[in-house]
């Protein structure tokens, strides 16, 4: 089996294209997530979007149109339940997301002939990927490129002070509300592919590498993209190779190259 | 005009009064030190200043043309990361965000600022370091850079020196004075060190709960008040 004939099939191709901008959307969302310790926010989203998911399949409705906006919905909420200091806000994501996971699960166990379809949504299938959805994919995560490289100044200064950055003038809670929403929409494309329990190690995993190597903002933001893309391939290349699952495959690429960063990077 | 005003300003949290009935003005090149025990109220009237938290009675209005975003602000060391990965210059240049208006990204005139600031605070050759690999008091220098880039009139600083060696306190008060002297840049600073204040400070505001005392440092140095926090020898 030649490594040349991955590239020949559609699936692979579109699975490819996809998974590469998700990974440079979420290693760029994650970096800003995890200095503002909202790792666990990235986890919460996919929890909900299983969730939704599975309502979705069950009234056959287009899986990515019904998702996207009703985990950007939990988003906003995660945010401002997290602000508004009633419940403790690492109670509130774990309440929410297993919430929406048990729904997600009722759903499954009621909709006859979807049992496969649960192992795909919640490890993550590079096979569930429709041309729609590609396009849509591609489109999103491009948006979600464009509004991080754009608004690059102003989410480091709140990433970095958010008291400061609002004492200057600085809508901290639009940026705030803007960075949920681009992570659900990265959160709802990576899913398909990573599974619902995996695709908050896609978030996590290139930010915590960069920060070992880099020390300049810039620098871990541009390491980040690089380490993501560089795991994302070799795991899918690992993936097709070994025939093990796309996600657990990915989610093992950026285990290693967290070892490595770690043995080779600065303390830190 | 005053360059800010404190028109029996109290301020609440969930219906529970923290600070109540401040009065006092600043004008430019005023130097005023906020002095009083903790939970007295000090940070809730920086927070209040900053329009970070409205008043519930009274106001605070500023004037000389300075805008509510033009405030130079040092929060207290613990609301930053000290592990946060990033230059010293990316640091210092988040200061011009508030003159950048629509614009996207950082032009020559903001880096411009940011490197005579930079300069202004003696660490130009600390620009392409990290953050995280500085001294405590090469921190405070960094973030006092980025006050400066946020302002041309006055600075906010809460507790500067706190956490710093004596040498490196000492070092961060003169050059907190000498921004005020040279560039008549006013300075509202917390503290808890009322003999520091007392030396350096042009005014001095005594909170505790209420405004306890407003007035010059001279005048405060003979106050009933000030004998019994400053101990007996001084003055």
């Amino acid at each position: 089996m030649s490594l040349l004939s991955m590239f020949s099939y559609h699936f692979m191709q579109r699975a490819l294209l996809v998974g590469v901008l998700v990974s440079l959307c979420a290693a760029l969302l994650g970096v800003s997530l995890v200095l503002k310790r909202y790792s666990m926010i990235g986890d919460g989203l996919s929890h909900v979007g299983f969730g939704a998911l599975a309502i979705a399949s069950a009234l056959r409705l287009a899986p990515l149109a019904v998702t996207v906006p009703v985990v950007a919905a939990a988003a906003v909420l995660l945010l401002r339940v997290r602000g508004s200091g009633r419940v403790k806000g690492d109670a509130a994501i774990a309440i929410i997301s297993s919430s929406a996971l048990a729904i997600g699960v009722i759903v499954v166990s009621l909709t006859r002939g979807m049992s496969t379809e649960v192992t795909s949504y919640l490890f993550g299938s590079i096979l569930s990927l429709s041309r729609g959805d590609t396009v849509l994919s591609v489109i999103l995560s491009l948006a979600v490129i464009a509004l991080f490289v754009l608004l690059y100044p102003r989410l480091f200064a709140v990433t970095f002070d958010e008291t400061f950055a609002r004492a200057t003038g600085a809508r901290a809670e639009l940026y705030n509300t803007l960075l949920a929403v681009l992570t659900a929409v990265t959160v709802v494309l990576g899913m398909r592919m990573m599974g619902a329990l995996l695709i908050s190690s896609l978030i996590i995993f290139p930010a915590i590498s960069a920060m070992r190597l880099c020390r300049s903002f810039r620098g871990v933001i541009l390491c980040a993209a690089a380490i993501s893309v560089i795991c994302f391939l070799f795991g899918m290349t690992g993936s097709y190779v070994f025939e093990t699952p796309s996600g657990a495959s990915i989610v093992a690429a950026e285990l290693i190259a967290f070892g490595f960063c770690s043995l080779f990077g600065r303390k830190g | 005009m005053a360059l800010l005003t404190c028109e029996n300003a109290s301020f609440s949290y969930d219906g529970v009064t923290v600070l109540e009935d401040v009065s006092f003005s600043l004008k430019a090149g005023d130097y005023l030190c906020v002095v009083g025990e903790n939970g007295s109220g000090k940070s809730t009237l920086i927070k209040g200043l900053l329009s970070l938290k409205a008043p519930s009675k009274g106001k605070i209005v500023l004037g000389d043309g300075l805008k509510r975003t033009e405030i130079g602000y040092l929060p207290q060391q613990t609301e930053i990361q000290r592990d946060f990965p990033a230059s010293v210059r990316e640091v210092v240049l988040s200061g011009c965000l508030n003159s950048m208006g629509g614009k996207l990204f950082y032009g020559e005139e903001e880096k411009r600022r940011a490197r005579e600031n930079l300069e202004r605070m003696g660490i130009e050759d600390l620009k392409d370091r990290s953050y995280q690999e500085l001294s405590g008091g090469q921190q405070q220098r960094v973030l006092l850079a980025r006050a400066l880039c946020a302002t041309r009139k006055l600075l906010l600083l809460d507790e500067p020196v706190t956490g710093l060696d004596p040498v490196a306190a000492g070092e961060m008060y003169n050059l907190i004075k000498l921004v005020n002297l040279c560039d008549d840049i006013a300075v509202v600073m917390v503290t808890h060190d009322i003999h520091e204040a007392v030396r350096y400070a042009t005014h001095i505001l005594h909170l505790g709960h209420k405004q306890l005392f407003f007035g010059t440092s001279a005048e405060y140095r003979h106050s009933a008040l000030a004998r019994r926090f400053l101990g007996g020898g001084a003055g």
